[in-house]
């Protein structure tokens, strides 16, 4: 092999490592939008491109093409997104292939508001304004601009079999102590006490961890939250859940799904209301629910994290008064079908309080006890000024300490400057 | 002359060639420049361009930032950790992975029989796509549970099911991204070596055997060296595939929405900076450019110590 032969191979592949990541970002992850090639249709209505991630729920695709379709002033068409939806819309809206109406996990991020990617749908609530859970429009609203209508609350919760327990002599733990010798206590050849995902709760027990002890991520005044001895013990027992063996591991689904439960991997598992339909048809009547414990009889409260898919509208629509009057009137006007998105397909709270009443699946049993924890427990997922850099900073944190034992309080104080270095740059 | 020539030197003509030649070669290679162009060069001096402006969810720079990115890059410990996961990775991967496959070489090679049979077998993993290994290592061999094909093998001689992806005490994933990609791997470099190998002379064994030798001094004094060049194209490839390593790590290790820190590579990393939610693409390209530097370094570095590519004396 020649020399020029040789570096030139070596230089077209070295250059295509830098540029793979420029490319994608240029043109965007895939070029199919749903949207038409104009503004408008032939009819004379606009066109209008509604984006959603995949939902695990069966019917779920065919009841938005449903309402898709009855929208009387616009013709919409919707695209259903397997795979990473939240990176594949965050590119798209860079670009003017993007969506014109699309649903973001607990509303568009700090940096989608402040880079003018999403508009201003506070004039669409009106009067239906105090319906909606206060949690929720709070937590979509900057410098009191709403910047998503939530379409379905959705929360996180323990599960536990009621007869495993009881056969075990163990009562359902209100503590965090307790939890750790219940799921020790549970824990057989065949059966593992406790399941919170397969990285051993780094996923989704950041945000419990906090509201155990008392504390959050930030502040009332968007100061750093849990540079606190509390928060150092907590996040210790996290650790501590992970080495005494009666976590299961390496499941072959992860938290958001109940297989773990219901095949009897696990007695206990921290998972979301959208598997009570699967957990009912494995075990009937034999479950209960909780929400994460508080970390002591004297120190927290219980909590559950509380989050919703959001519909927003892209600042580079073409037609963004069209697409702002369809999110009007879907997620605002047609209450029938907020209660049959919210109940028909899976387990899910309607995002505003007077659906809530006429939800007949959460009038009893589990269902009931989890809505009850939602007003009494819960929590946002994550405060709007936690950006994706500080969630990274904490989940790294938390890797380091649940996995690897490193110190809690050390920890701590490396997030806290990532968070109040983001905080600054959010503020300028 | 009934049949009149073309005009000397009509611009025409000398744009498309004697017999049509450079418009055929537009026509043949036209595409692929553009391609180049519009999917990998235009990229590239963007990105170049992005890395010295803050660009939060935007790839049009206004705020200008200097060297700022490439500073804040250089300081990130995350970053200099994940480049520190690629080092590790390639230390191991690249020798352990070579040694393989080329010992496959030697003994398909040196098969008696079914030969083409053994050659198919060590290849055919090639043409399994990573996220498609990565995901039956994750989900069948690896799994943490009981009944994971490892911990019923494991189970067989009393020894409790291992969390293969979950723990860091022993680090086990190692030992799961290191399989997936030697499966994935080995059999392509065999192939290579396997060419190599069959051009070398009969006549330098029979010679060697002539004057006695056999075994280990006719690898270490004929097969080696004859594999030079072979063996540092191979190192070659190893090394800017282990650079590029992103899927196996990503479908092994990605859950709910957060990745280790402990296993995370450059481009992994690169990727949740500027394409996942953080949308942050003057940093993200600042760490890019800064790869492709280093990356560059180490070939050339390569090319010193083994002399791929350097002139046939």
């Amino acid at each position: 092999m020649s020399g020029a032969e040789g570096n030139g191979f070596g230089r077209r592949r070295f250059l295509a490592v830098g540029g793979g990541l420029a490319a994608l970002a240029v043109t965007g992850c895939g070029s199919n939008t749903g949207r038409a090639s104009s503004g408008s249709s032939s009819g004379g209505k606009p066109t209008l491109s509604q984006w959603y991630h995949q939902y695990g729920e069966p019917g779920t695709q065919q009841a938005v093409q449903k309402y898709a379709k009855e929208y009387p002033d616009a013709t919409v068409t919707v695209q259903w997104s397997p795979g990473d939806y939240d990176k594949k819309t965050a590119s798209a809206l860079l670009t003017d292939g993007g969506p014109d109406v699309f649903e973001y996990g607990n509303g568009p991020s700090i940096d989608m508001i402040k880079g003018g990617q999403v508009v201003d749908l506070s004039d669409l609530l009106g009067d239906a304004k105090s319906d909606f859970t206060p949690s929720l429009i709070s937590r979509l609203t900057y410098q009191g601009k709403l910047y998503g209508i939530p379409q379905v609350t959705d929360m996180q919760l323990l599960v536990y079999r009621k007869s495993v327990l009881s056969a075990a002599g163990v009562q359902p733990p209100q503590t965090v102590d307790e939890l750790l010798a219940a799921a020790k206590k549970l824990t057989t050849d065949k059966m593992k006490g406790l399941f919170v995902g397969n990285d051993g709760g780094v996923g989704i027990l950041g945000g419990p961890a906090l509201w155990s002890a008392g504390l959050d991520y930030l502040k009332d005044d968007n100061t750093f939250g849990f540079d606190d001895p509390a928060a150092v013990e907590s996040l210790r027992k996290l650790r501590e859940l992970f080495t005494s063996k009666s976590l299961l591991l390496g499941a072959p689904t992860d938290w958001s799904d109940p297989s773990a439960f219901t095949q009897g991997l696990t007695a206990m598992q921290f998972t979301g209301l959208w598997t009570f339909p699967q957990i009912q048809k494995a075990l009937g009547d034999d479950f209960g629910v909780l929400p994460w414990p508080k970390l002591n009889a004297t120190t927290g409260a219980p909590s559950v994290p509380v989050g919703a898919y959001a519909s927003s509208v892209s600042a580079k629509s073409k037609n963004v008064d069209a697409a702002k009057k369809f999110v009007k009137w879907l997620w605002v006007d047609q209450t029938d079908k907020q209660l049959d998105w919210a109940q028909s397909y899976g387990f899910h709270i309607p995002a505003r309080k007077s659906l809530i009443d006429k939800a007949d699946k959460l009038k009893s049993g589990p269902a009931a006890d989890a809505a009850k924890f939602v007003n009494e427990n819960g929590h946002a997922q994550t405060p709007l000024l936690w950006t994706p850099k500080s969630g990274t900073a904490y989940s790294d944190a938390l890797n380091r300490i649940i996995k690897s034992g490193s110190d809690p309080a050390t920890e701590i104080k490396a997030v806290k400057a990532v968070v109040e270095a983001e905080l600054k740059r959010i503020a300028g | 002359m009934s049949v009149s020539a073309p005009a000397r030197g009509s611009i025409t003509t000398r744009l498309r060639g004697r017999y049509d030649r450079n418009l055929w070669f537009a026509v043949f290679v036209g595409p692929f420049v553009l391609g180049l162009l519009v999917f990998v060069y235009i990229p590239i001096v963007w990105s170049v361009v992005l890395s010295f402006f803050d660009a939060h969810n935007t790839v049009t720079p206004s705020k200008f930032v200097g060297l700022g990115n490439y500073l804040d890059m250089i300081r990130d410990a995350s970053f200099r950790s994940s480049l520190l996961t690629f080092i590790l990775f390639a230390l191991f991967i690249v020798p352990t992975t070579f040694v393989v496959s080329l010992g496959l070489a030697l003994l398909v090679n040196r098969a008696r029989f079914a030969r083409t049979f053994f050659r198919s077998v060590y290849f055919l993993p090639t043409a399994c796509s990573y996220v498609v290994a990565s995901l039956v290592w994750k989900l069948s061999i690896f799994s943490g549970v009981r009944f994971g094909l490892m911990n019923t093998v494991l189970g067989w001689f009393g020894i409790e099911p291992i969390a293969w992806l979950s723990v860091t005490q022993p680090p086990w994933y190692w030992l799961v991204i290191v399989t997936a990609r030697m499966w994935l791997q080995a059999g392509f470099y065999m192939i290579l070596f396997l060419a190599g190998l069959q051009r070398i002379s009969p006549s330098l064994y029979e010679a060697a055997a002539i004057d006695g030798a056999g075994g280990w001094k006719v690898l270490r004094f004929i097969t080696l060296p004859q594999l030079r060049a072979t063996s540092t194209a191979v190192l070659l490839l190893l090394l800017i595939n282990a650079f590029q390593a992103f899927d196996e790590f990503y479908n092994l290790l990605s859950s709910s929405g957060q990745y280790p820190p402990y296993a995370r590579p450059p481009l992994v990393y690169l990727y949740y900076a500027a394409l996942g939610q953080g949308q942050d693409f003057g940093h993200g390209s600042a760490g890019a450019v800064v790869l492709t530097l280093l990356i560059a370094l180490i070939a050339l570095g390569q090319n010193r110590v083994l002399g791929l590519g350097r002139r046939e004396d």
